[in-house]
């Protein structure tokens, strides 16, 4: 199945895809809708990358993924790339599947059973793999509509312009009245075989203050421990293990400023 | 499909790349294939307003859309406001990303008729050049924008 294609397409001219049939599914009309309805945030699976970069709703209330939005590839992979292809094309170097993870996020699937709904968490199953029976298609992503007192931020480690990350970091926060961290999502692109959820790094934070410095230590050092990134052109392990802690902690913080800008 | 105003009909394989219908089945070798990665953009072109990589594009995918190419960008003999900046300010040393610098720009220009140096840096920041240091380009750009002969 072919949708923007800026991932197949380049899979195909190296040969590591030879499917004998694609299905272009790019002209299915109402899937690329940007919407806040009852409890949700709902953005269509064929929407566009640059349709997300561009949508002063997204921006508004739910910047990390408008920060997401503005690194994934470049300008012209993301007129054609959609919301989801980078998710259920399972590569761990793509940007969105963690930033869905820090949001809690779950997703519509439709196939020949019917429709079903699948929470990010369950979602990313492997390298290349993803939690969708083969006949089934992402219709639609859901991300918790946004709350007073909550913020967000993504940041990419990159070498250069549409490259994949060295390192991102996706943080989500919601601040209790008090100031604590009443909830935390954290997500990791590009330092495992699939995004990674930093589960622990969560367990920890929660209920501390952001104006804890040892706190903070400590979530990025919990969270730099969940990843188990591969030695390769863009770096060491070792050294993609403390960009990951330094990621978190600038995201943690930034997340947190904008939590406390929102409200 | 329509390319540069004309319409045009052929019958490809699924797996022929909009690229190279482009240059082989329609003759318009404006537009390059500089790296068969999906990474330089000089097989920039317009597909429906929207610039993407022709080489990451199969040719049915455009069936039924416009497509501009770098070709379109002159009138006759008249040279587009852009490509007499690109000449004015020195913008192509070799020119082989030239087209897709163009393209990307005409799609910039487009959407935003008066961008700031950053929003150049960003609406071209997909277009890999080797020789110019993309200085020149930039200022190219700048002068185009400042132009009121579009």
């Amino acid at each position: 199945m072919i949708a923007g294609g800026q991932s197949l397409i380049p899979l195909l001219k190296l040969r590591l895809a030879s499917p004998s049939l694609l299905v272009d599914i790019n002209r299915i009309p109402g899937l690329n809708e940007i919407e806040e309805s009852g409890d949700w945030l709902r953005i269509g699976a064929l929407t566009r990358m640059a349709e997300v970069e561009a949508s002063t709703l997204i921006k508004d209330g739910y910047p990390i993924i408008h920060d997401a939005s503005e690194v994934i590839g470049d300008p012209l992979v993301r007129n054609l790339g959609t919301v989801g292809g980078n998710l259920s094309h399972g590569d761990p170097n793509n940007d969105m599947p963690a930033v869905m993870l820090a949001l809690g996020a779950e997703f519509v699937a439709a196939g020949r059973a019917g429709q079903r709904t699948i929470r990010a968490r369950d979602f990313f199953t492997d390298t290349f793999t993803v939690a969708l029976d083969l006949d089934e298609i992402l219709t639609e992503i859901r991300v918790p509509r946004h709350l007073p007192r909550t913020g967000g931020c993504y940041i990419k480690l990159e070498q250069k312009v549409a490259d994949f990350a060295t390192a991102g970091v996706a943080v989500q926060v919601r601040l209790a009245k008090g100031g604590e961290c009443e909830e935390i999502g954290v997500g990791l692109t590009a330092v495992g075989p699939t995004a990674i959820e930093a589960a622990s790094s969560e367990d920890w934070m929660r209920g501390k203050k952001p104006t804890d410095s040892a706190a903070i230590r400590e979530l990025a050092r919990l969270a730099s421990e969940e990843t188990n990134p591969s030695t390769d052109l863009r770096g060491s392990s070792a050294y993609k293990k403390q960009v990951v802690a330094r990621l978190v902690s600038r995201a943690f913080r930034k997340a947190c400023e904008r939590a406390r800008g929102a409200s | 499909m329509t390319v540069n105003g004309a319409k045009k009909e052929a019958e490809v394989e699924p797996r022929l790349l909009l690229v190279h219908f482009i240059r082989e089945d329609l003759g318009l070798t404006g537009t390059h294939v500089g790296c068969d990665t999906s990474n330089c953009s000089a097989c920039a072109v317009l597909m429906d307003g929207r610039v993407v990589k022709a080489c990451t594009v199969l040719a049915v995918q455009a069936d039924g859309r416009e497509i501009m190419t770098v070709e379109g960008l002159a009138k006759g003999d008249r040279l587009h406001p852009l490509q007499e900046a690109f000449l004015a300010k020195h913008g192509l040393q070799c020119g082989f990303c030239t087209p897709g610098m163009l393209m990307s720009a005409y799609a910039l220009l487009m959407e935003n008729r008066h961008p700031t140096e950053d929003e150049i840096r960003k609406g071209i920041s997909g277009n890999i050049c080797r020789c110019t240091g993309y200085a020149q380009i930039i200022e190219s750009v700048q002068q185009a924008a400042h132009s009121n002969k579009w």
